[in-house]
């Protein structure tokens, strides 16, 4: 009511010929409900941490360069009209130029080309790795950490014995005795490769399992596999794509380092470690550009997936919100 | 405490036993005698030589022979160089791998929590920026990568440093530089985050309060305990290192026991091969063993934790 006489008020003072009309100053209805409405909609967990993730300028930047990279692999070599094995005797280490845009190496190959290939080969590593390690992981810690008590102690035992597993010196072996492929690369990695995952997906589900909202979906009686997985996972994805995230760098730095020794992937197919390997001899002759590339893109890749890591960490931690 | 020294060291057992076993049956896995190749051998020599390796007896019965042979660091001869033993080669190459490896751990311990508290102390100024994006390009750019841009730029184009080899301190140093920059960039990170939370805590303030001086609070009071989270990862550092020292030891031609162990693989010679990796594998895991020992001697929680728990 006062507001209303505050109103006829300020009419009454208003000079003559103002340009804002009167019906302006009258006040809002008053509404109990309304107050109470949400005027935008509210944002899922996905979609704030989607924002968030927007404003690292970084972290978005290492996502952009790896859709590229992505989209390189797959599409790249068509891009391209030599062959990854192809070699030509008159192109033996030509520098970077209009026909080879990466140049060639001592047998002729078309670097660009090769590029692509090695992209497709650790990129499907690093992503295998990544998933395998993400089933095995997600099974064997929500068991863990979800049954607890006698179970749990039997399981985390086992665990740190795998964890104290020098890691490259188990794939080393697995390698050797297995011969070298894609295949047994990728089952080398994730042997104990998994540990890892396992225990932060444990951690977590311990923690959530003693939420209120969990007690409450047991007393409704629902069942065991329903909770971990409408309850448990879905809480827990946040470390866990982090995780997953960061086990792909390593995965495509372990393929570079098992090249390296001469473990990886064999000719005629190309992966980033086998390049730098091969062209590690000719470094000192002068042709830098068969060791740049290969070198370049395993370092940018894992810079990437690096900085997206850190990203969806501060992103995905509702702690941090700010 | 003692509780706790003979959990990890029932733990650090059967790590050894599933790495003694492992290697075991994956030696076995492989099809064919070592000695089928030989063909100038005749039966009762081939007899005698599968007598005297044991090949004759059940396979249980060789796994305790193995087991035996492994407990007394002794990891038989090699194939490929039949004069020598792989306790040979790992006396000739590993005392330099050794040198090498402790030279890097301690490089990069000491550089990386300088790094990691300068960052802290000068929170998202110019030199946490800096500092930061020294560590995660240190921890992208494999350590192969980096060696053969240190021998290019440092050792070819502007010849400060040798390029190769392993003879006096001056060689050390792009081995070293190239070794120690990723884990140096891991403990930067760490170090600074833990810090960063160390320095927000009321005894910091307290401390401030009293009017200590600035490098004492930093030193005595947050530093201490910043750095148990760089103390639990050593192990695994470790581990990264001693892998790391093969590539580096190939590209540097350090005549070190990754030089044998490479050589080992491209020749197949899975005694070598299995010995190194026995003989790492117990080095890492005693040393995890030793970290782990520390961490519970440093952090009165761990003592106090084992009282309530359980």
């Amino acid at each position: 009511m006062s507001m209303n006489h505050l109103a006829e008020k300020q009419k009454k003072h208003s000079p003559a010929g103002n340009d804002i009309p009167d019906e302006w100053f009258k006040p809002k209805e008053k509404n109990e409900s309304d107050s109470e409405k949400v005027v935008r909609p509210s944002l899922s967990y996905w979609q704030d941490a989607w924002r968030r993730l927007l404003k690292n300028k970084l972290a978005i930047g290492g996502l952009v360069f790896l859709i590229l990279l992505t989209f390189m692999a797959i599409f790249g070599p068509m891009f391209s009209p030599y062959s990854v094995s192809e070699s030509v005797r008159a192109n033996q280490n030509q520098p970077p130029s209009l026909s080879h845009w990466f140049g060639t190496d001592n047998l002729g190959r078309d670097v660009f080309t090769r590029t692509w290939y090695g992209a497709r080969i650790s990129l499907f590593v690093g992503l295998m790795a990544a998933l395998i390690d993400f089933f095995i992981g997600v099974i064997y810690g929500g068991i863990a950490g979800y049954k607890g008590g006698r179970t749990d102690n039997v399981m985390m035992r086992i665990i740190e014995i795998l964890y104290g597993l020098p890691y490259l010196l188990v794939v080393i072996l697995l390698l050797v005795v297995m011969g070298p492929s894609l295949m047994t690369i990728i089952i080398a990695l994730t042997v104990t490769g998994w540990v890892g995952m396992a225990r932060i997906v444990r951690g977590q589900v311990m923690q959530i399992k003693n939420y209120e909202f969990v007690l409450a979906s047991k007393s409704f009686g629902t069942k065991t596999s329903r909770i971990i997985r409408k309850n448990l996972l879905p809480n827990t994805m946040g470390p866990i794509i982090v995780q997953m995230t960061l086990t792909v760098p390593t995965a495509i730095f372990a393929e570079a380092f098992l090249s390296f020794l001469g473990l990886g992937i064999q000719s005629p197919y190309a992966s980033w470690g086998v390049m730098a390997n091969d062209a590690l001899g000719t470094i000192l002759s002068g042709h830098w550009w068969r060791l740049f590339f290969p070198a370049f893109f395993i370092s940018a890749t894992m810079f990437a997936f690096n900085v997206l890591g850190d990203g969806l960490q501060d992103a995905l931690d509702p702690k941090l919100r700010r | 405490m003692t509780k706790y020294i003979i959990k990890r060291f029932l733990i650090m057992i059967g790590t050894v036993l599933i790495i003694a076993t492992l290697t075991f049956f994956l030696m076995h896995a492989i099809p064919g005698s070592p000695f089928n190749e030989e063909r100038s051998s005749n039966e009762v020599v081939q007899a005698n030589l599968e007598a005297h390796y044991h090949l004759n007896e059940p396979l249980f019965i060789q796994y305790l022979i193995y087991l035996k042979s492994i407990a007394t660091l002794d990891f038989g001869p090699s194939i490929k160089h039949p004069t020598q033993t792989v306790n040979d080669l790992l006396g000739r190459g590993f005392p330099i791998s050794f040198e090498l490896g402790i030279v890097t751990i301690l490089v990069a311990v000491f550089s990386g929590i300088i790094l990691g508290v300068l960052a802290a102390l000068k929170h998202n100024g110019i030199i946490d920026y800096l500092a930061m994006t020294i560590a995660v390009l240190g921890i992208s750019i494999p350590n192969f990568v980096l060696a053969t841009l240190l021998i290019q730029k440092l050792a070819v184009d502007w010849d400060i440093f040798p390029a190769a080899t392993w003879s006096s301190p001056v060689h050390m140093v792009l081995p070293t530089l190239a070794l120690a920059t990723g884990p140096m960039a891991i403990i930067a990170r760490l170090t600074r985050s833990s810090m960063l939370e160390v320095l927000t805590q009321d005894y910091i303030k307290t401390a401030r309060a009293k009017g200590l001086m600035p490098y004492k609070i930093i030193i005595k009071h947050a530093l201490k305990n910043a750095l148990m989270p760089v103390v639990t990862i050593l192990g695994t550092l470790l581990a990264g290192i001693l892998t790391g020292t093969f590539v580096i030891e190939k590209i540097f031609a350090i005549p070190g026991m990754g030089r044998y162990f490479i050589e080992s693989i491209n020749q197949r010679d899975y005694p070598v091969i299995m010995g190194t990796t026995v003989f790492y594998s117990f080095f890492l895991v005693f040393m995890l063993f030793l970290v782990d020992i520390a961490y519970g001697l440093l952090d009165p929680r761990i003592k106090m934790h084992k009282k309530e728990g359980e």
